[in-house]
Parts: structure tokens; C-alpha cells; sequence
């Protein structure tokens, strides 16, 4: 039997897990990233290979080690460096005199026959046409749910009475979702996180809302950002992500196969700033920010790895698309740091200047120079 | 008469302020961190103590990169970032402030301002290029004492092309140039321009620089750099007389502004107070994150390091 591991990439791990052992593999769960795992990748990576390929590495060793003999991970389409990651993980690690399989799944608008021809590797069991319906329907309801719980984590944070009941919520629900076996358990589990999320005591206000846009594996990997937006909703902050990963899936497999717009208004309102595709998600970055400044939001935060070239591109274009919306910008760099405090006092300035400008806009007239009006109280 | 206390704790200086009820700085003072920031607070405190025993301490703010552990050990009412604490101050000294320029020991910032209010702000990303501590390192090696250092710049008729990027090239560019045996001025001169140049082009991209600008941070002492600053921007650069102590007064200016009831303050006898520090790692997960165990008189008071939360609550 196939031994399979893949990157650690947010919650999804866990539909990924029971997706290859459905298909009759063996499934060695790659650790959630810790400081060991970041040793590990920056010791045999590139120098100047960015923070989400180092992480992924050290994840690869650490499976590797555990015993896994096939590694699955996605392909793309670069420009951007990250489309040759996959490439270039498989020559380090036989370098290091690794064995074994390296199966890319490439995006199905472009490489849809190497697609099959991967997934077919992965199928070691006999399955019908009506089980690979449920397995889509399952896996698509269980992605969904996980953004859910999430999304409502960082919604409901902000307003908790009692700090810490959020994120203890959001945990028994990952760990509900985790036990699910068929459709109707998600149906059921569904209701429930609903009614967890409700039970929590809630504040009555309306906090500060910040979108998060960058580079995707900073921006869903919590182990990769310093978990910024648990300490955004710490501070009392509503933060919403721009991507998560069952609409990125979406978008970017499905939608993309039939050749739909989906991301692509995002691109469309990107265009008048940013032309020309760079890679990555450069130019979601300046689409996501029009779409949070057009919601109403009251900030953004940028995160990028160091030396990631679309975010770099993105970065000196926000500027200008956050002054012309007028929603304040803060971009953030992460690499190899793993003390929060330099991250949270950026943050923290950050919503005390959102608070006074909020509060600037609120009373209509340019503010007094007591330097109160600079902690929006 | 009221009194408020202002701590700022960096990585090179920890400074302590004590203002009066108008805001008139009482008493300023500037202690080297060392590494050791718990020692330098009580150091602060301490000496404190040796001045004025009549001050009615009514509320204390901290900030800097140790505000956490200032806040637990001198007991703090107000604990903020200190973007915040170097912009209310500079406001306080000159109220149509458009741009705070600052550059501290590890790290250097830009506050811009609009009517009172901060805009837009930036810190120094992943490169320490251009803050105090490499000049001073700079200084020491060259053999000049640092507060010599700006006036040496300003001797200087020619200055020599620094390349200012990266503190390794800069430092590898000022060795070759000296070899080849260029007066010290001349370089001292040329690091100057390459490290507002350095500044200006990374923590200033972008923003829209406007008069009044106000020079802080302990850099701010150097006449080589404001006048390089001048140079550059093509305005006047004010360096305000508590220039190094400044987040330390936007500190107790907030703690002031907050109007707290009841002080938390420990009293200037803090400093007499047996504090200590230790750590552990979690096994909890595989995290293994070093929390970190602050101890009054061997009892546990404060923890922090842990990703999870799990030791925050403190058991009685």
C-alpha cells in the first residue's frame, strides 16, 4: 500500500487525509509546521527561496522520515517561482538520498491528462462512478464546513466576552469535522457549530474590519503568519482573509477547467492598476484589496514572504489603490521570525491609527490636535 | 501635584520619564539596556528614588520592544506600541508635526501625520542597516567616541560614496575606501548620506514626506545625520531637546491621557523587589514553545511565549 503524505496546509489536512485513504492509501499526516520543521527546510533549501518552500521542505523531511514513500502536492502555472517548487523539493530530497514517488497534481484547465494520469496513481481500489460522487460530494461539503467554523471564528473573536472561548469553540469544532464519515454527519455537524458559535457570549459593537491579502500559504498557514489573525481578534479586530481554500479550489480547478471567470473579477479589478499577470497572487492581492476597501472595510494587511517577487510587485502598487479608496495599508514581511513582538506592534499601531481615522470620519471634520483623537476614544 | 511615569524599554536604551500634571518633563533619564532589561528598569527606578520623593505618581504607561515586562514589573496602567507613544509625544512638543523620523538602537521608523492625527507609519523590515547600533559599532572600530561622530561629519568637504543598503556592504565598502586612504570626515560624512539614503529608499518608500519634520531616537543626537536628513529632504529637520527619551514621554503622556482611578504602580521600592526570569519548554505539542516564567519574590506573576494560550492563567 502507498504510504502518502502531503504539505501541511491549514485544516484542509484533514479532508485530504480521509480523500487518499478513500482511494486506498496509507496516509502519514504531515505535522503542523513548528520551529524544527523551519530548521529543517532552511538547512537543505535555497538561501533565497521563500519562507512557504522552506516549510514545506522541512514538512516533506519530517514525512519522509515518518515513513512515507509518495509525496502529493500541487503544480501551477508561474510565473512565479512556486510553480517549479514541486520540481525542485523532489532533486533536494533524492539528493539527500531519499526514495521516493513525487506526484504533482497540475491545474485541469491546462495539464488536465497529466491530471488523470496523477490521480489514477493515487486510486488503489476499486471505486464506482456513484462512489466517486459521493467522495466529491463528501470532500466538497467537508472543505466548505472548515472554512465555515473558521470564518466564523474570526467573525465571533472580536465580540467574545470571555477571551479564549472563540478559539476553544473553533477547536472542538475542527475536531468534530475531523471524526465525520459520510455526507449526513457533515449535514448534522454543520448545525451544530452553528449553535457552539452561538452559545458564545458576544459584545455588541461594531469592531474594526481588516482584509488580510498576500501570498496564500502565509495568508492560510497560521503556523507561517504568527497566527496574526488570532492576535488581530485579540485586540478586538474583525479579520477576514482573502482566500480561503475551498473557494480557492474552486476557482482555480473547477471554474478554471470550463474556462468561467471566477478569480477573475478580482483580476478585472486589478486591471486598471495591474496590467500584466506577475505570478503568484500579486495581482489578487491589489483585486482583494478594491473588493475589502468596496465592502466597507476599514483596513488591509499585506503578507508576503521575504523575496517573493509577486507580493513585491503588489506591495508598490497598494499603496496607491489603499490612499485612492481611502482604507489604510500596513504590508507585512515574514520569513525565519518566530518572535510575535515586532509583528505586534506593527498591528497594534496599525488599529489605533484604523480606530482614529474611524473615529475622524465618524464626527465629519478634521480632528483636534489632542493627541486622544490618536487612540480613537 | 500629580505625576506620571513613562517607561520605554529597547533593545539598546531603557529610558524613564517623569511628567507633571501640564506635561512639563520633571525629571528625563537614559540607562543602556545591556540585555538585561529587567535590571536596567530597576536601575531606572532606583535611581528615581535618589531624586525626589515628593512625586504623587498617578499613572504609569510603558512602551518599547520590553513594555510587556516593564508593565509587570513597574506595574503599568497603559502599555502601548511605540509607533503610538513616539507620535503623541512628538505631537506634544511641536502640534503641526507632519513627519516623525526615528531611529532607535534596532530599529527605525516613519510616523506621518495629518491635523494630529497619524496617516500612515513603516518600521525597518528584516535589516537593521542604518540604526544605532551599527553606528555606534561603526564608531568603535574607526576609534571615535559616538558623540564625537557627528561632528566629524560636518568637517568633512568631500564626502566619499558609502554604499548603504546592507550594513555588510556598507561596513566592507568603508574598510576598502579607508585602505585606499581617505579622511575619516570624508567617510564618516559619506555613511551618513548612505544611511539616510538607505532610510529615505526602504522604511520612507512611498510616503509623502511634509515640513514639520521631527528627528527622534537616540540617533537624532547625531548633527551628522540631521544635517544629511537636510541634505536630502531639502527642509529643516527639528531634533526636540528630549529627543532620546521621547517614547518614554509619549508613554506617560498616555498613562497621563487614560485617567486611571487607581495607579498599579509598585512604588519606586520596586526596585528593591527580588524579580526574575526563567524559562521552560512546553512539551505540550510539538510546538515546544519557551515560555517564559517573570517571578516576584519567587512567585510566578507573569508568562508569556506560549503559541496556545494554555499557561496564561496564572494559579494562584
Amino acid at each position: 500500500m502507498r504510504k502518502v503524505s502531503f504539505p501541511y496546509v491549514g485544516n484542509a489536512t484533514i479532508t485530504f487525509k480521509k480523500l487518499m485513504n478513500t482511494f486506498g492509501n496509507e496516509v502519514v499526516l504531515p505535522r503542523r509546521p513548528t520551529e524544527e520543521t523551519l530548521s529543517l527546510g532552511t538547512k537543505y533549501a535555497p538561501e533565497f527561496a521563500c519562507l512557504p518552500f522552506k516549510i514545506v521542505l522541512g514538512t516533506y523531511i519530517e514525512a519522509l522520515e515518518a515513513g512515507a514513500d509518495t509525496l502529493v502536492s500541487t503544480g501551477g502555472v508561474g510565473p512565479c517561482r512556486a510553480g517549479l517548487y514541486t520540481t525542485l523539493h523532489e532533486k533536494i530530497l533524492k539528493s539527500l538520498g531519499y526514495d521516493f514517488e513525487m506526484i504533482t497534481l497540475e491545474p485541469p484547465g491546462r495539464h488536465l491528462r497529466e491530471l488523470v494520469a496523477s490521480i489514477k496513481k493515487l486510486v488503489n481500489r476499486r471505486l464506482t462512478f456513484a462512489d466517486y460522487y459521493r467522495i466529491i460530494r463528501f470532500v466538497w461539503k467537508e472543505l466548505q464546513l472548515l472554512d465555515k467554523a473558521e470564518r466564523l471564528s474570526h467573525k465571533i473573536r472580536p465580540l467574545e466576552v470571555k477571551k479564549g472561548e472563540t478559539t476553544k469553540t473553533y477547536r472542538k469544532c475542527t475536531e468534530l469535522i475531523a471524526q465525520a464519515k459520510d455526507y449526513r454527519d457533515l449535514l448534522e455537524i454543520e448545525r451544530e457549530i452553528e449553535l457552539l458559535y452561538e452559545r458564545i457570549e458576544k459584545k455588541d459593537y461594531d469592531p474594526l474590519k481588516i482584509g488580510i491579502v498576500g501570498e496564500i500559504y502565509v495568508v492560510i498557514e497560521p503556523a507561517a503568519n504568527l497566527e496574526i489573525e488570532e492576535m488581530l481578534g485579540d485586540l478586538g479586530v474583525y479579520a477576514e482573509r482573502s482566500m480561503f481554500l475551498a473557494s480557492y479550489t474552486f476557482y482555480n480547478a473547477v471554474m478554471d477547467l470550463f474556462r468561467m471567470p471566477g478569480e477573475r473579477d478580482v483580476k478585472k479589478l486589478a486591471s486598471p492598476y495591474f496590467k500584466e499577470m506577475c505570478g503568484g497572487h500579486g495581482r489578487e492581492s491589489v483585486g482583494n484589496a478594491i473588493l475589502f476597501a468596496k465592502r466597507g472595510f476599514d483596513g488591509v494587511i499585506q503578507l508576503s514572504p521575504f523575496t517573493c517577487i509577486p507580493e513585491i510587485v503588489a506591495k508598490s502598487i497598494l499603496p496607491k489603490v489603499c490612499a485612492e479608496y481611502d482604507i489604510g495599508f500596513l504590508s507585512i514581511t515574514l520569513d525565519e521570525q518566530t518572535g510575535k513582538e515586532g509583528l505586534r506592534t506593527r498591528v497594534e499601531a496599525f488599529v489605533d491609527l484604523l480606530a482614529a481615522k474611524r473615529k475622524n470620519k465618524l464626527m465629519n471634520k478634521k480632528g483636534d490636535v489632542a493627541y486622544g483623537t490618536l487612540l480613537g476614544h | 501635584m500629580a505625576h506620571y511615569l513613562g517607561i520605554d524599554v529597547g533593545s539598546v536604551s531603557t529610558n524613564l520619564v517623569i511628567l507633571d500634571e501640564d506635561g512639563e518633563i520633571k525629571e528625563a533619564i537614559y540607562i543602556r539596556t545591556q540585555g538585561q532589561p529587567i535590571k536596567a528598569i530597576q536601575e531606572g527606578l532606583r535611581i528615581l528614588s535618589t531624586k525626589d520623593k515628593s512625586w504623587d505618581i498617578k499613572g504609569v504607561g510603558t512602551t518599547g520592544s520590553g513594555r510587556q515586562l516593564a508593565a509587570v514589573i513597574a506595574g503599568a496602567d497603559v502599555v502601548k506600541n511605540e509607533i503610538t507613544a513616539h507620535a503623541v509625544a512628538a505631537l506634544k512638543e511641536i502640534p503641526d508635526v507632519r513627519t516623525v523620523i526615528e531611529i532607535g538602537g534596532q530599529d527605525s521608523k516613519i510616523i506621518i501625520l495629518r491635523d494630529g492625527v497619524v496617516t500612515d507609519f513603516a518600521m525597518n523590515t528584516v535589516c537593521a542597516a542604518g540604526t544605532g547600533s551599527f553606528l555606534d559599532q561603526q564608531a568603535n572600530r574607526l576609534g571615535i567616541p559616538i558623540e564625537e561622530f557627528g561632528s566629524y561629519a560636518l568637517r568633512s568637504k568631500n564626502p566619499v560614496r558609502i554604499a548603504g543598503r546592507c550594513a555588510v556592504f556598507a561596513e566592507s565598502d568603508m574598510i576598502h575606501k579607508q585602505q585606499l586612504g581617505y579622511k575619516v570626515e570624508d567617510i564618516i560624512r559619506g555613511l551618513c548620506q548612505a544611511l539616510v539614503r538607505n532610510y529615505l529608499n526602504n522604511v520612507g518608500k512611498g510616503k509623502e514626506i511634509l515640513p514639520r519634520v521631527v528627528f527622534q531616537g537616540g540617533m537624532a543626537a547625531n548633527v551628522g545625520m540631521k544635517a544629511a536628513f537636510e541634505e536630502a529632504l531639502g527642509m529643516e529637520v527639528y531634533v526636540p531637546k528630549y529627543h532620546n527619551v521621547m517614547g518614554a514621554i509619549g508613554a506617560a503622556l498616555l498613562a497621563k491621557d487614560a485617567n486611571v482611578k487607581k495607579t498599579k504602580f509598585r512604588g519606586f521600592d520596586a526596585s528593591d523587589i527580588e524579580f526574575t526570569a526563567g524559562s521552560f519548554e512546553c512539551q505540550g505539542c510539538s510546538n515546544h514553545c519557551e515560555v517564559v516564567n517573570i517571578r516576584m519574590e519567587g512567585k510566578v506573576i507573569a508568562r508569556w511565549g506560549d503559541r496556545c494560550n494554555k499557561w496564561k492563567v496564572i494559579d494562584d
